[in-house]
């Protein structure tokens, strides 16, 4: 690395070299997540097929084999889906706005992975390490409604309208929640740094970590992710039954695939968010002898794949959701029990420290 | 000129051009989302002036909630923009009037003894583990508490009128109360009569 920072401050000069340096690197490890993500999203959909299949006592894709291993058949099955979207026409409707219509995808999968720059993989394997990085998310999310909406207008399709109306009003209530559910979490690690979030965590045990004294948190942010993801049983955004794909209908080809990435990539970061902020990151279970030799990555990719079993699990299992139950959930269910459990925190946080010490078990106050 | 005055450089020619187009664009949606090109800008600006909290809480508050209800409400209403512009001649004279007088508010401001740039110098880089947050946060509930609770008061003062002022209970409406539906008992519904069997003739 330092040789060829030398390099381009030889080539380029002392300022513009260290400028160029860091541009470059910043873009090699941006490819670096970016990939994997994609990969990532590309599996995810064949781990939702398979494990949903078993669940229902069916197969799944099994046709498509990878390079012709024969042990491995489906396993082609997410390039074979990629190489096909790509190669289908992207079709605009006569009455659609084009310009709007093809920005919407642009517009959804830009928060989606811009979201990842300050997701910390491992102590020292983080693109940015900024202070305000659980705002920076927070931000981030917020603007994912924009592709979803701009997507229902341009279409100038009901179905299509009707369904980025109900995303819009789902996702803009259940953020609150969100929002609320991790402003425990930085109460609690007093800082908004997502690495300093997970060491604040760092403990004897996996009772060190946020999950135990902020569980109605995590259930709230699980949850409240769940309906921001718009997956089942929160997916009224795309409600088949009603109004038959919501706000993609008139969307075809890559122009659709974008906003089938920019939705699993999206689940893939409420997973891993949920993993840095309640279940220690990298953090091994236990602080011992075994555990420790798994590096921290490998820890954290394990957790990220088990709330993303939770993910798929629940497509399986619950029906949908009618619509006033989602907004009553989120309005008058979650937001109450945050606002609960803020006041509680900042009651117990601000004890003086002899009446917290002599709680019984306390090792996290 | 170095990396930081381009980056200042391309960052406000963005914000005149979103801003100018956001009132001069004929479709209301892009004058919308022109106005959120225009917030995100200014956001990058913000940032480059190391007031990274609010930079963010630019984005998250005004791109993320309150643009978002703006652009669906233009979206739902279909506006005549024929009837917009009638009049326009008319009210051109008055409105130049108040811009000139804004124009003329802010650069007193700016060009003035209080906020001229001898009295407001670029703000000096900070270390590392400096937190803007944690400053502001600090700043706000310490020495300006009672400012910051007032402003806090008036915004829910605002928000319960607004919820009072379009809460109406509608006498026509037909649809469950559950919290009638539970309160049910069957004496309320059924009337049990014994009658006296009767002889089929």
């Amino acid at each position: 690395m330092e040789n060829i920072q030398q390099q381009f401050v030889e080539i380029f000069g002392i300022e513009w070299g260290s400028m160029l340096f860091s541009l470059a690197s910043n873009v090699t490890f941006i490819f670096a997540i970016v990939i994997p993500l994609l990969l990532g999203v590309a599996y995810l959909t064949f781990a939702e097929r398979k494990i949903i299949a078993y669940m229902q006592i069916r197969v799944g894709p099994n046709r498509v084999t990878f390079f012709g291993i024969p042990w491995l058949r489906g396993w082609g099955q997410p390039i074979a889906d990629a190489v096909k979207a790509i190669m289908k026409e992207i079709i605009i409707p006569t009455g659609a706005n084009k310009l709007l219509f093809i920005l919407a995808p642009v517009l959804t999968i830009m928060p989606a992975l811009a979201a990842w720059a300050v997701i910390p993989f491992s102590p020292e394997l983080v693109l940015a390490d900024i202070n305000a990085g659980l705002l920076y998310i927070l931000a981030m999310t917020s603007m994912g409604i924009y592709g979803i909406i701009i997507a229902g207008w341009a279409s100038n399709s009901k179905y299509a309208f009707l369904g980025a109306m109900r995303s819009a009003a789902q996702v803009v209530s259940y953020e609150l929640a969100m929002g609320f559910a991790l402003v425990c979490v930085l109460m609690m690690s007093r800082s908004l740094n997502l690495g300093d979030i997970v060491n604040g965590q760092q403990g004897n045990s996996l009772l060190n970590w946020y999950l135990i004294p902020l569980f109605p948190m995590f259930l709230v942010y699980l949850i409240s992710g769940i309906a921001e993801t718009n997956r089942a049983p929160f997916d009224v955004a795309e409600g088949e039954s009603e109004i038959v794909a919501g706000f993609h209908v008139d969307y075809s080809g890559m122009a659709f695939t974008v906003f089938f990435l920019a939705e699993y990539s999206n689940m893939i970061l409420v997973a891993t968010l949920t993993s840095i902020m309640f279940l220690g990151g990298w953090l091994p279970p236990v602080d011992m002898e075994p555990f420790t030799w798994i590096p921290g990555f490998i820890w954290l990719l394990l957790k990220i794949a088990f709330i993303l079993f939770f993910f798929l699990w629940f497509r399986a299992t619950f029906p949908r959701y009618r619509y006033d139950q989602i907004m009553r959930l989120g309005w008058k269910v979650f937001i109450p029990i945050t606002l609960i459990w803020i006041v509680l925190l900042g009651l117990i946080m601000q004890l003086p420290e002899s009446i917290r010490n002599s709680f019984p078990l306390n090792i996290w106050f | 000129m170095n990396f930081q005055d381009i980056l200042f450089y391309i960052f406000s020619t963005i914000l005149v051009a979103s801003a100018l187009g956001v009132i001069t664009v004929r479709n209301p949606v892009y004058s919308a989302l022109l106005l959120v090109l225009a917030f995100v800008t200014c956001a990058g600006l913000w940032l480059m002036l190391e007031a990274e909290f609010l930079a963010i809480a630019l984005v998250l508050v005004y791109v993320g909630a309150v643009m978002v209800l703006f652009l669906f409400v233009v979206m739902m209403l279909d506006i005549n923009l024929d009837r917009l512009r009638e009049g326009f001649w008319k009210w051109f004279p008055f409105g130049a009037v108040i811009a000139l007088i804004m124009v003329a508010e802010i650069s007193m401001v700016l060009v003035g003894k209080y906020f001229g740039l001898e009295e407001m110098p670029t703000p000096r880089p900070q270390d590392a583990d400096y937190s803007n947050t944690r400053e502001l946060g600090r700043l706000i509930y310490t020495e300006y508490v009672y400012a910051f609770e007032l402003a806090a008061v008036l915004l829910l003062v605002a928000m319960v009128t607004a919820i009072a002022l379009t809460l109406r209970h509608r006498e026509d409406k037909r649809s469950p109360n559950p919290s009638k539906q539970v309160k049910v008992r069957k004496e309320d519904r059924i009337r049990m009569v014994s009658m006296p069997s009767e002889k089929k003739e």
